[in-house]
């Protein structure tokens, strides 16, 4: 039976708990932009379930009025599995790090994406560890100091978009943690593709990373330094809008309108649905500008799906309707 | 069709008969073993088997280490175990004589394939000169038979077969000769090949023909001095059939989920010796089970806290080393107080150990494996039958005190098989579960039953229950994250009290054979065959004051563990390990200080050290 979708406010998904970040911190604007985005997206509150690995982010579940589970380090993507096979109706939400989802949970995270289960996971990447004050992580950079780096990090990090990519993400999104309409449309986006959808966002950390990406997400310089992509919105960028992506060779340079004979019809056109990964992963390596925005989103059939199909396969030509049917049969053998 | 004859001058009646066929990994002794153990159950015997199979898939040829074997019991009286001594050896090549004559006592029968013994056969089972010939086998009956070339012979007319299928069929002549043996109709086996092959009807007349081959070529040739009639065993009235223990494991839990209205959920990740419950549990999807083969034992069990977080009767399986992999997984499920069954196919350990062999060395594992005082149920199967009974168990247990529950088998009993009296659900003992269908305005998800301390389980979908839960410590009445002293300290020992309490759900103790008296041996898991054959022939020798306790509930202990204990002067824990059930006794039990009797050589109990061990302790 198919129940009516109630309506809510941002109010009705915020739970009784006081929440306990850090003042200033991004994962205020996540969750007020999840709060905002759950409304609009036409799922009913008791469908929505949220699931936390360990770290600053992971206690994000207490803060929902939703179901929710803040479960152990690095194995949220993999308990979400669970919830969503068992029950393929759920809206589930997984919530990380990049510690808790490429560091130590990094087996998880490729085959989540690898499989296409229809969940949606938002990697909080402040590219240091927080909760355990202060160490380098998969995603800080070379040099970077650090309580376990102090005279700079030697480790090469990873870009997360390039590794959910080539793990087979089907949709992947970056956002800058202080631009919370953006997010908001993504959260809604992500929950409206069916397959895994890997937010991540780029998000500071006041304490530890201060400042870590505000070289292009600092509102007087944002404009000039990030491209926003739209699918099937030209590549455009900068206060003017007079920047914009070509192709040349297998590289993608910035070209300014007007010079050398350029027009938009020269600059690329975002295709978010293009199955080839090639482009998008050059859109996610690329440094200047930093792209942000849906980069990928390519329709796939979900491991759910198949497993549902596969199940009624089954079901309809089984002979056993329960299990005294598996019990008795075959050779079975009679004692007086 | 042939004719089993059942009179004759020569046929001796014989009350149980153990038989080992032997040969490479390639060789099909596990199928030449697994279609005598199924003929002889349908005659009516009683069978216990016990496959023992290198972990290479496949080793050298010929190879010492390469061997692969497989014992059968059959009996007309009760069969508990595989048996020690090997009556009848099938050897198909040297190193499988060489690697299973020391199971054999002299005066007793070999069946070797001649046309396997060559010189490089024998060089590389390392036999100086060829035992056929040199007078090492003069105290056995040896029947030496060109297995090989007459399997050939057989197959001269059959079109479409090349030579490595015809080389590999010599198995069905061995076995063909042993149902000679045996008086036992190979019209099962002629069955199962049609079934088997039903798509290429070269094998079905392949494999058929090389059996009636081995059939009559005993019965032609006097090489047999004669044969043996082993009568239909005595055995309770019903439907049987004969059922591996990872099988019984996996329809325990189809039975459960059926009983209990729930769908099934299995997370796991391929282990030896476990993987065949994922292999059978997977096949059942018209039952509604699912299955997730995740990318790792950790994944496995988070898979499986996951699905039963929204709402599904949940396990996963695994062996010791995933087991550890999974501990930190299972403290989370047993700090937010969800339904979950871990099965632990026990084998040789540490580390990777001993794959393919058995043990018992994972009990103080799953007894305390995790961080930080996390008590779990822990139940023990104790025959490859039974293995059904408690794997529903642990799925009555988890649902009804809503707490993981470990379910520890072996190799031994897992890939054993024995004949299992059939079980209807409608016969099976009912399960609650704790689900909430509907919003109280009061409820929270620590909501506790008063008798149980089980908590209430609200599953997403459900309306106006909206809850979270987690790894942190919780509130005992709200169930939000707590970090007072207290609280922790009350949690803590709610925690250990809801496992206790299980005590009252759960059956007493009764030991066979004496109830009080001289000596007390005790067992746990799957050395219930063993221990039982021996302390029942010290019965039958008169040993009146000798008891046995086999448990299969460890924690909780039944509750009267400790007066059982004290009824008998001594007590004698017997393991495949060097103590640990022992050590958990002793912990519960002041004073107790129990004679041991441990093994760890990756093999079952034999039945005379048992009894010696016994004696030993007997005035």
């Amino acid at each position: 039976m198919e129940t009516a979708i109630k309506k809510y406010t941002y109010k009705d998904f915020a739970s009784d708990q006081e929440v306990r970040w850090c003042p200033g911190c991004d994962d205020y604007v996540v969750l007020r932009a999840m709060q905002k985005a759950l409304p609009e997206m036409g799922v009913n509150k008791e469908d929505v379930v949220f699931i936390s690995g360990i770290g600053c982010s992971s206690r994000f579940p207490y803060y929902m009025d939703t179901y929710g589970m803040h479960g152990i380090h690095g194995r949220a993507p993999a308990i979400a599995s669970g919830v969503k096979l068992a029950n393929p109706k759920l809206s589930v939400w997984v919530i990380t790090g990049d510690g808790d989802s490429l560091a130590i949970g990094g087996n998880h995270f490729i085959h989540v994406l690898r499989r296409n289960i229809d969940l949606n996971m938002i990697l909080f990447n402040n590219r240091i560890y927080g909760l355990t004050k202060g160490q380098f992580s998969p995603t800080s950079l070379v040099g970077q100091k650090t309580k376990s780096s102090p005279y700079g990090n030697t480790q090469p990090p990873f870009l997360a978009g390039e590794l959910a990519i080539g793990a087979q993400a089907r949709f992947y999104a970056r956002v800058a943690g202080n631009t919370p309409q953006e997010m908001t449309q993504v959260l809604i986006e992500a929950e409206r593709f069916n397959g895994t959808s890997l937010i991540e966002v780029l998000q500071n950390c006041v304490i530890f990373n201060d400042g870590c990406y505000t070289e292009f997400t600092d509102k007087a310089v944002r404009e000039d330094k990030q491209l926003h992509v739209e699918h099937g919105k030209p590549m455009l960028f900068g206060k003017d809008r007079d920047k914009g992506l070509v192709l040349k060779g297998l590289k993608l340079e910035v070209v300014t309108l007007g010079e050398k004979g350029i027009t938009e019809k020269d600059v690329l056109v975002h295709d978010a649905h293009e199955q080839d990964p090639t482009l998008h992963q050059m859109l996610v390596r690329l440094q200047f500008p930093i792209v942000t925005g849906i980069i990928r989103s390519v329709a796939d059939v979900t491991l759910e799906e198949r497993e549902v199909a596969l199940t009624e396969q089954v079901k309809a030509r089984s002979e056993f309707k329960r299990t005294d049917d598996l019990f008795f049969s075959g050779e079975t053998y009679t004692v007086k | 069709m042939i004719q089993a004859k059942i009179e004759g001058p020569d046929i001796r009646s014989l009350e149980a008969v153990v038989v080992r066929f032997v040969g490479d990994s390639g060789d099909g002794m596990q199928l030449t073993g697994t279609q005598f153990t199924d003929t002889s159950a349908m005659f009516g015997n009683d069978v216990a088997t016990f496959p023992n199979y290198p972990s290479e898939i496949r080793a050298p040829q010929g190879s010492l280490y390469g061997v692969s074997g497989y014992q059968v019991h059959i009996g007309s009286i009760e069969v508990s175990t595989p048996g020690d001594n090997v009556d009848l050896l099938v050897a198909m090549n040297p190193a499988g004589l060489k690697t299973n004559l020391y199971a054999v006592k002299p005066g007793h029968t070999l069946i070797v394939d001649t046309d396997s013994f060559t010189q490089k056969n024998l060089d590389k089972a390392e036999y100086k000169s060829n035992p056929l010939h040199d007078g090492s086998l003069e105290n056995y009956r040896v029947i030496e038979v060109a297995m090989t070339s007459l399997t050939r012979e057989a197959l001269k007319d059959v079109e479409g077969l090349d030579n490595k299928t015809i080389t590999r069929s010599k198995n069905m002549f061995a076995l063909g000769m042993v149902y000679w043996m045996y008086h036992r109709s190979p019209e099962h086996s002629i069955d199962f090949f049609r079934k088997k092959f039903k798509k290429k009807p070269e094998l079905i007349e392949a494999n058929t023909k090389v059996l009636q081959a081995g059939y009559y070529y005993s019965e032609t040739l006097e090489l047999i001095p004669n044969s043996f009639t082993i009568a239909p065993a005595k055995m309770a009235s019903g439907t049987y059939r004969v059922i591996m223990g990872n099988t019984a494991t996996a329809w325990g839990f189809l039975a459960a989920a059926e009983k209990s209205g729930m769908d099934l959920f299995l997370g796991s990740y391929p282990i030896t010796p476990a993987s065949d419950i994922l292999h059978e549990l997977v096949k059942h999807k018209h039952f509604g089970v699912s299955t997730l083969q995740a990318e790792d034992e950790i994944a496995g069990i988070a898979s499986a806290i996951g699905a039963s977080f929204a709402g599904k009767l949940a396990i996963t399986t695994t062996s010791g080393p995933g087991l550890a992999l999974k501990g930190e997984a299972l403290g989370l499920a047993m700090m937010v107080e969800l339904p979950l069954v871990i099965v632990d196919v026990q084998r040789g350990g540490p580390s990777t150990g001993l794959p393919t062999k058995t043990e018992q060395s994972d009990l103080l594992q799953a007894m305390y494996g995790r961080n930080g005082e996390s008590p779990v149920i822990v139940i023990a199967a104790s025959t490859p039958s039974n293995c059904f009974a408690y794997a529903y168990e642990a799925a009555r247990l988890t649902l009804e005190h809503m707490t993981p529950v470990i379910l520890l088998t072996d190799g031994y009993i897992a890939n054993g098989s024995a004949p299992w009296k059939i079980q209807s659900v409608s016969e099976m003992k009912p399960i609650k579960n704790r689900l909430v269908k509907e919003a109280s305005e009061s409820w929270h998800p620590y909501d506790r039953d008063e008798k149980t301390l089980a908590r209430s389980w609200a599953v997403p979908g459900t309306p106006g229950l909206e809850h979270r839960v987690g790894g942190l410590e919780k509130d005992a009445n709200s169930g939000n994250v707590s970090y007072v002293p207290e609280n922790h300290e009350a949690m803590t020992e709610v925690r250990a009290e809801k496992i206790r309490r299980v005590q009252d759900n759960i059956p007493e103790i009764v030991p066979e054979f004496a109830q009080e008296g001289e000596l007390l041996v005790v067992g746990w898991g799957g050395t219930y065959g063993s221990l039982h054959t021996a302390v029942k022939q010290l019965s039958q020798e008169g040993y009146s004051k000798v008891g046995y306790a086999h448990f299969n509930y460890i924690n909780p202990l039944p509750k009267n563990t400790g007066e059982l204990l004290k009824k008998f002067r001594k007590v004698i824990v017997c393991e495949l390990n060097s103590g640990q059930f022992a050590k958990i006794l002793k912990i519960n039990f002041t004073g107790l200080a129990p004679l041991q009797y441990n093994k760890i050589q990756g093999l079952p109990f034999g039945n005379e050290e048992l009894i010696e061990a016994f004696k030993k302790h007997l005035a």
